[in-house]
This record gives C-alpha cells, sequence and structure tokens, in this order.
C-alpha cells in the first residue's frame, strides 16, 4: 500500500508539472492578443480599448520573452507561489481555495449522491435481469446520460424551482442551493454506474459462490450483502475514478447555469481572459484532484478485494 | 427469490427521498419570504478596483461619485454641493457635500477625495483621458486644473471609476481591499466574482433606505435569471433577455419595466476600404438594411429600429429634423450602380475586378448580435453583398481596428459609459476613429463641432450644435446604426417603487421598497 500511495504522489508531481507546462503553452498559442483579453477580463467591453490594453501590457510585462515567462512561472511553483490573477489582482492561491472549497463541496455532494443511486438501482436490476425495472432503468439511464447536464439542470430549475418551488433555482450559500446542481451531476454519473453495477450484479448472482451460499443456508440478505454487493461493487468503484473527469466537465457546465462559484466557473472566465496564473492554478488544482481521488478509489478497490494487495506483493 | 432485499432496497430509496423532500424545503420556503431583497444582474464583479467592478458599487448606492444624472436625464451634484469654474474655463472648484460620512464613520473631506480622484486619474479609467494638470483640496473644495478648457469635466466625475472611497478601503500600496463607500448601503461582504451582501447605512446623508438587507448574485445565463424573477428566488432581475420578457408578461406574480437606453447595435467599418470610401455605397447599405425585421424578430420589439444613432430617450442628441432611416433595396442597388458596381455571374456585385465580398466580425457576449449579423448577410445578399461572419471574442474589433484587418464589424456601443454621450462621441467620431467607432473617417466639419462641443458648457449653444453633428453622421454614415436596445427589468409583485435608469448609473435600491 505504501508503494501504491508513493507511485500515486509521484505521478501527482508529474502530472502538476505537465499540466502546468501545457496549459501555459496552450495559453501562449491560443490566437489574439492576450493584453487585450486581460484589459477585457478586467475592465469590461464598453472600457476596454487598445490604449487600456497597452497599459495592461506594460504593467504585466506581457512583452518578455515567453521562455522568461514560463521560467518565472516554474521558479514561482517551486516556491508554492501560484502567483497573482491577472484580472482580479488576487493572489492565485487564494482564489483558488475559495472556489475549490465550493466546488469540492458541489462535486462531493454529487458523488455521494451518485453513490447512493446508481449502485441501489443497478443491484436491484441486476438481481432481476430482465424485469420490468430492469428495462425501466435502462431507459432512464440511457435518457440521462443522452441529455446533456445543461438541459437536465434547466428541466430541474423549472420543476423543481420555478413550479414546485422546492429548492432556490439558482445561487449559492445555503446547504439548498446545492441540491439542483449536485443531482444533475449526480444523475449523469448514477446512470452509467447504475449500469455497471447490474451488469456486475447479474453476473454476482449468476456465480457459483453465490449460489453456494444460498445452499448453505444463508439468507437472501446475507447472501446480497456480505457475496453480492461486496463483489459486485468493484467495477463499480474503479468506474467511479474515472468518471472523474465527467464530473470535472460537468462542473463547468453546472457552476455557470446555476451561478454557483466554483473553480469549473473560474477556469472558463480565466481562458477567456487570458488570465494565465489563474488557468495554470485551476489545471493544477483540478489535476491534482483527479490523481489523489484516484488514490482514494485504488485504496477503496483494496479494501473491497484483498487479493489485488497480495498480488501487487 | 430475494424478495426481502428488494423491499429492504426500495425502503432505503424511499426514506431517503422523503429525508430529502421534506428535510430541504422547509428551510427554502421559509427564505423565499424573507425581508432581503435579492437582486440577479449579470454583471460580475472581475474586482474590487473601481475601474473594474465600481459600476456595480455605484448603481447598488454602496459608493457615490461626486456627480450623477438625475430621473430626468440631467447631470446633478451628487457628493458635491457647488461648482465654480474659472472664466477662462482651467479652474473647477467643486464644494463638497456637507456631513457626509463613510461606512467606517469617517468623514468625506476634499483631501480624501482628491486623493481618490488623482488615485482614478493615474490608473485605467475615463478621468485620464481628461486634460487635467492637477488635483488638490482647498478648504471644504476640491480643486482641479485643466490644460484646456472641458466641459465635460462633471461627467468625467460621475463616470464609476470615480467612486469616493474612505482612506481605509486601499492597502499600503493602493490596491482596493475594501468598499467603504459613502451610499445608501454598507458593504457587508463581497465574494468574487458573484456575490455582494449588504445593509441599508443608518447615517447616509440622504436619509436611511427603506429595505434593511441586500443580496446581489451576478447570474450570467439569462434563462436562470428570468427563472429566478418565476420562482420569487429573486426580487429584482436586470437584463432580461428579450424572449423572456413576453414569457414574464404573462405571470401576474411579475412585474416588467422597461426603458430604451443609450446603447446602439451597429456596422463598424473600414472606410478607406474600396467598399465603402465612398459615401453612396454607406447609403447604399443603409437602405439595403430591414431594420423594423430585425427589431421585431431579433428584439422583439418594432421601436427600437433604430430612426437614427440616438434614441429619443437621449434628449439633445436625438435629432428630430433630420430624416429617419429607410429600407429601400431597389434604391441601395441603384446608388451600388451609381458607384460603379456591376452584378457578375453569380449575383454578387463587382467593380474593377473586386467582388464585394466581405468579413462582418461580431461576438456572441450579446446573444442578439450573432442573429442579427445573420439577418444583415440575407439582407445584404439581395442587393448583392456577400457578407462572411466570424463569430468571435469582442476584443478581435479593437485588434481589427488596430492592425487594419477589420472590413466591417457589428458591434453595440454606450453613450452612457460617462453620462454626457459627448465623451463616447468625441471619441469614436473625432479624426481617424477609434477602436469602437468610426474607422479611417475623417470629416473637418465635425471634428471642428466635436472641439467646440468640448470647451462650451452653454446648454443652447451645444443643443444647436449637437444637432449640427448629427446631421453629419446620419448624412456620411461613418457608421450605420441598425437597433437601439433596451433594459428590461423584473420585480416580484411583493416590491414597489422601482425606477429604470435609462443611463444605468443607478438602481434607486433605497427608494424600494416592501408592499404592505
Amino acid at each position: 500500500m505504501k508503494q501504491l500511495i508513493a507511485t500515486r504522489l509521484f505521478q501527482l508531481v508529474a502530472v502538476v508539472l505537465i499540466v502546468g507546462s501545457i496549459s501555459f503553452a496552450l495559453m501562449y498559442f491560443l490566437p489574439g492578443d492576450p493584453a487585450l483579453r486581460i484589459a477585457a477580463g478586467r475592465y469590461g467591453p464598453d472600457m476596454m480599448d487598445n490604449a487600456i490594453s497597452d497599459m495592461v501590457r506594460a504593467e504585466l510585462g506581457l512583452d518578455q520573452p515567453v521562455l522568461f515567462r514560463f521560467l518565472a512561472w516554474m521558479g514561482d511553483l517551486i516556491r508554492f507561489d501560484l502567483g497573482h490573477s491577472l484580472v482580479s489582482g488576487a493572489p492565485v492561491l487564494h482564489e483558488i481555495a475559495l472556489q475549490l472549497g465550493y466546488t469540492l463541496w458541489l462535486a462531493a455532494l454529487a458523488f455521494v449522491l451518485a453513490l447512493v443511486i446508481g449502485p441501489l438501482v443497478g443491484a436491484i436490476a441486476g438481481l432481476f435481469p430482465g424485469s420490468i425495472f430492469d428495462r425501466v432503468s435502462l431507459l432512464v439511464a440511457v435518457a440521462l446520460r443522452a441529455v446533456p447536464p445543461f438541459v437536465l439542470a434547466i428541466v430541474f430549475m423549472m420543476v423543481f424551482g420555478v413550479t414546485l418551488r422546492w429548492f432556490p433555482t439558482a445561487g449559492f450559500g445555503g446547504w439548498s442551493n446545492m441540491v439542483l446542481p449536485s443531482l444533475t451531476l449526480a444523475l449523469g454519473l448514477a446512470a452509467m454506474s447504475s449500469r455497471v453495477m447490474r451488469d456486475a450484479m447479474s453476473e454476482v448472482a449468476a456465480s457459483p459462490y453465490f449460489a453456494h451460499g444460498r445452499y448453505k443456508g444463508l439468507s437472501d440478505r446475507t447472501v446480497v450483502m456480505r457475496h453480492g454487493i461486496r463483489n459486485a461493487s468493484l467495477p463499480v468503484v474503479t468506474y467511479l475514478g474515472l468518471q472523474m473527469v465527467y464530473l470535472v466537465e460537468g462542473v463547468v457546465v453546472v457552476e455557470s447555469i446555476f451561478a454557483f462559484p466554483g473553480i469549473g466557473h473560474a477556469l472558463v472566465h480565466a481562458i477567456i481572459a487570458r488570465d494565465v496564473p489563474m488557468v495554470q492554478g485551476t489545471a493544477l488544482a483540478m489535476g491534482g484532484l483527479f490523481v489523489l481521488l484516484n488514490i482514494i478509489v485504488d485504496l477503496m478497490c483494496l479494501r473491497l478485494d484483498p487479493r489485488l494487495g497480495r498480488r501487487a506483493a | 427469490m430475494t424478495q426481502s432485499v428488494l423491499r429492504n432496497l426500495c425502503a432505503s430509496a424511499g426514506i431517503l427521498a422523503l429525508t430529502m423532500t421534506t428535510g430541504f424545503s422547509a428551510p427554502v420556503m421559509a427564505a423565499a419570504d424573507d425581508e432581503v431583497l435579492d437582486i440577479a444582474s449579470p454583471l460580475e464583479i472581475s474586482g474590487l478596483d473601481p475601474a473594474k467592478s465600481g459600476y456595480v458599487f455605484s448603481r447598488m448606492q454602496a459608493a457615490e461619485t461626486l456627480f450623477t444624472v438625475n430621473r430626468q436625464g440631467q447631470l446633478v451634484p451628487m457628493l458635491a454641493s457647488d461648482t465654480h469654474v474659472s472664466d477662462d474655463g482651467l479652474i473647477w472648484h467643486i464644494e463638497l457635500r456637507d456631513g457626509v460620512e463613510f461606512h467606517d464613520g469617517s468623514a468625506m473631506t476634499a483631501e480624501v477625495v482628491a486623493s481618490d480622484l488623482k488615485r482614478a486619474f493615474d490608473r485605467p479609467g475615463v478621468l485620464g483621458r481628461a486634460p487635467i494638470t492637477g488635483i488638490s483640496a482647498e478648504g471644504n473644495e476640491v480643486v482641479i486644473t485643466l490644460s484646456e478648457p472641458f466641459s465635460m469635466l462633471s461627467a468625467f466625475l460621475a463616470h464609476y471609476s470615480t467612486i469616493i472611497l474612505a482612506p481605509k478601503s486601499f492597502d499600503e500600496v493602493g490596491d482596493v481591499t475594501a468598499i467603504i463607500g459613502t451610499g445608501a448601503y454598507r458593504v457587508d461582504e463581497v465574494i468574487p466574482p458573484l456575490r455582494v451582501g449588504m445593509s441599508a447605512f443608518e447615517n447616509w446623508w440622504n436619509g436611511k433606505a427603506e429595505i434593511e438587507k441586500v443580496s446581489y448574485l451576478a447570474v450570467s445565463r439569462g434563462e436562470t435569471r428570468a427563472m429566478m424573477a418565476q420562482s420569487g428566488d429573486a426580487d429584482l432581475v436586470l437584463s432580461l433577455l428579450p424572449v423572456a420578457v413576453n414569457q414574464l408578461n404573462n405571470d401576474p406574480s411579475v412585474n416588467v419595466e422597461i426603458a430604451t437606453i443609450p446603447r446602439t447595435r451597429l456596422l463598424k467599418f473600414d472606410v478607406s476600404k474600396p467598399f465603402f470610401d465612398d459615401v453612396i455605397e454607406r447609403q447604399a447599405l443603409s437602405l439595403a438594411i430591414d431594420r423594423k425585421a430585425i427589431a421585431a424578430v431579433v428584439m422583439r420589439n418594432v421601436d427600437l429600429a433604430a430612426t437614427q444613432m440616438f434614441p429619443p430617450s437621449i434628449v439633445g442628441w436625438n435629432n428630430q429634423q433630420i430624416p429617419a432611416f429607410e429600407f429601400d433595396p431597389q434604391k441601395a442597388r441603384d446608388l451600388l450602380a451609381e458607384a460603379g458596381w456591376v452584378e457578375g455571374s453569380d449575383g454578387i456585385l463587382e467593380k474593377d475586378g473586386k467582388r464585394f465580398s466581405i468579413t462582418l466580425r461580431t461576438y456572441a457576449s450579446w446573444p442578439d448580435l450573432p442573429l442579427i449579423a445573420t439577418a444583415l448577410q440575407n439582407q445584404l445578399k439581395a442587393v448583392g453583398i456577400n457578407l462572411e461572419i466570424s463569430v468571435g471574442s469582442y476584443t478581435e474589433i479593437p485588434s481589427g481596428h488596430a492592425d487594419g484587418t477589420l472590413e466591417i464589424a457589428l458591434i453595440t456601443r454606450s453613450f452612457s459609459m460617462v453620462p454626457d454621450p459627448l465623451a463616447t462621441v468625441m471619441a469614436d467620431y473625432g479624426p481617424g476613429g477609434a477602436d469602437w467607432g468610426a474607422m479611417n473617417w475623417n470629416n473637418d466639419e465635425a471634428a471642428d463641432l466635436l472641439a467646440a462641443l468640448g470647451r462650451t458648457t452653454d446648454s443652447a449653444v451645444r443643443a444647436d450644435m449637437q444637432n449640427q453633428l448629427t446631421s453629419i453622421l446620419q448624412y456620411e454614415l461613418p457608421t450605420i446604426p441598425v437597433v437601439w436596445s433596451e433594459l428590461a427589468v423584473a420585480t416580484t409583485d411583493k416590491l414597489e417603487n422601482l425606477f429604470v435608469d435609462p443611463f444605468e448609473q443607478n438602481y434607486y435600491l433605497s427608494d424600494l421598497r416592501w408592499v404592505k
């Protein structure tokens, strides 16, 4: 296990360097004048013009050679200094800490909801393959996965916000504000994980050890909980780790629609405004988060299936 | 088999769903009836510096400027009380209002105001464009010296980048760390880029505001803002999309107010290019545009079809004496023929072997612009002009202007950033034009009028000169106005006394009150 963690931490450092360098290069090669974009991000379309962008260029030293700016960034990174936002002027670390906090809450709630909904529906469908429940859950899962998150978000806002008035349509600050955005994200995740769980559960239910458990007199509940859920959840947990990509992608869209101040919202604005330190900072945070979550998934898999640890040893 | 398992799983799901709905719904319903004024607006807070997001804090009456625009559209003192200008127009003595207190309890003195204005002058913003040579404090007055007479100084001092903040708003290097203003509302919290929380300031010089608490949320998406109005999550929703206005008009719990604002969607083009160098070519282009159709379909209000550059709401600049723009495609074809353009084999006009095929740049940050561009593409094709549309960032307009690659662009231009349209007109239609105005257009008569207007404060003299200038713009067409704009604002029926400011300087929150 220690070796696994050490390997993953090494990967984390590699991800940080690669993601930072690639995001720097991508921002550099994007067409258009970065000074104009930054001026637009700071002062808005009605105030922004070439004179103001020249002031921004001089202030930020955007005329300096690109290699010099890249090495300066690397030097700052080694000192754990991510710099200042070129738009707001605030330290990137401070901005990310604020925004990432909201995103983590949102992502965590979505993840927990997905964990509850997906495997639960999948387990029932897997125990009764070919039943009406199985077929309906397949239909719903396909529909939820096919519908883009922004459409799902608007439907939820109309139904639960405007018509039923159960939850706020947008905004942040209270736990009730988290429900619709996290549900939007969770259902996309749950749609897929339910099918993975369904197939895994169906396979486990048909396995000799499952039948053996019942033949030796264990109750249905004990057989499912002891031999079914644990064995079937292994591919689901692995799959949910991969689904983090969907979560990151979904967060960007969902935060904008629900006026939620997360890291996805910050990243989109930073890219539009060519706020390179913010782009690098948010990309680093997202990349790092992805590695960390995968470490957790690996550890969960080890816990669920101790044979994996013995094989590695 | 496993019926009991199924029962258990279903029961778990049921309990979870019940917990979610019953547990979550109670506090939310309570929140919807609270006494906090919830505002939803598209404007995000990109930073605390006045030049960046000062408009949010000035419109919400957290911070104030020396001058402002009143409900009649007139420029009037706000934190200033009186102004005396020397005979040569070079020294302005601006007397400050007595007894004004900042939100931290400190007094607004001439020294503080002079320091704030010097800071605004040195940083990006409008004040740097004024011919200011010095700013100082004398007793209860701020004295501004100029290198030449400048009639728009008081309008510049109404711009949000010149809001007056307490000394404790700044850190040791002069960066803004808090908004401590003099307005009706004290800023309690700012969570950039989306939220501002405020509460009524007891010692506001104009009396305490009616509503105690205000919560501002930046909501960039128009659909979300409309739904917040319908659901009652927002009491005041600003900048509704045209499509949402009809929808909300049918909702009895929502009131919609609309004002025509000094913002025009217009075509900007390089007058030195062979497509636009002859005035009759520009007139033909204008005649080919069916503005009423665009206004009716895209803007959802036929009255927004531009008849001239300035809408009737801009008193002194809307010229009643000039003929309105017409839609006459046949006349457009005739004028283009007169300019030497002949129809090619594919129906597109040609002159000296060059096709009348041009690229129109526009941007999607105003959702209607790409739609208008598509309509223009069809309408101009009918007179033999091929328009390729390029939708990108709005920064491509000034960059295309600077490097000369811009052929034609569809833009939106506000004439109320400084609440005297002359400031924008002078920048945009002076010799050579400007990033957001004419391009390579030079007109000596217009240049002389602009220079004279910049020196003149006499309103009668100015009115005559403004009429001459708008006549030139109407005939010469250095840019071609297409449609005007409106500001649609929605309120819940529990709020009253709303005023929609066409100059977008003030939301007048201090006048709002709950319906008893």
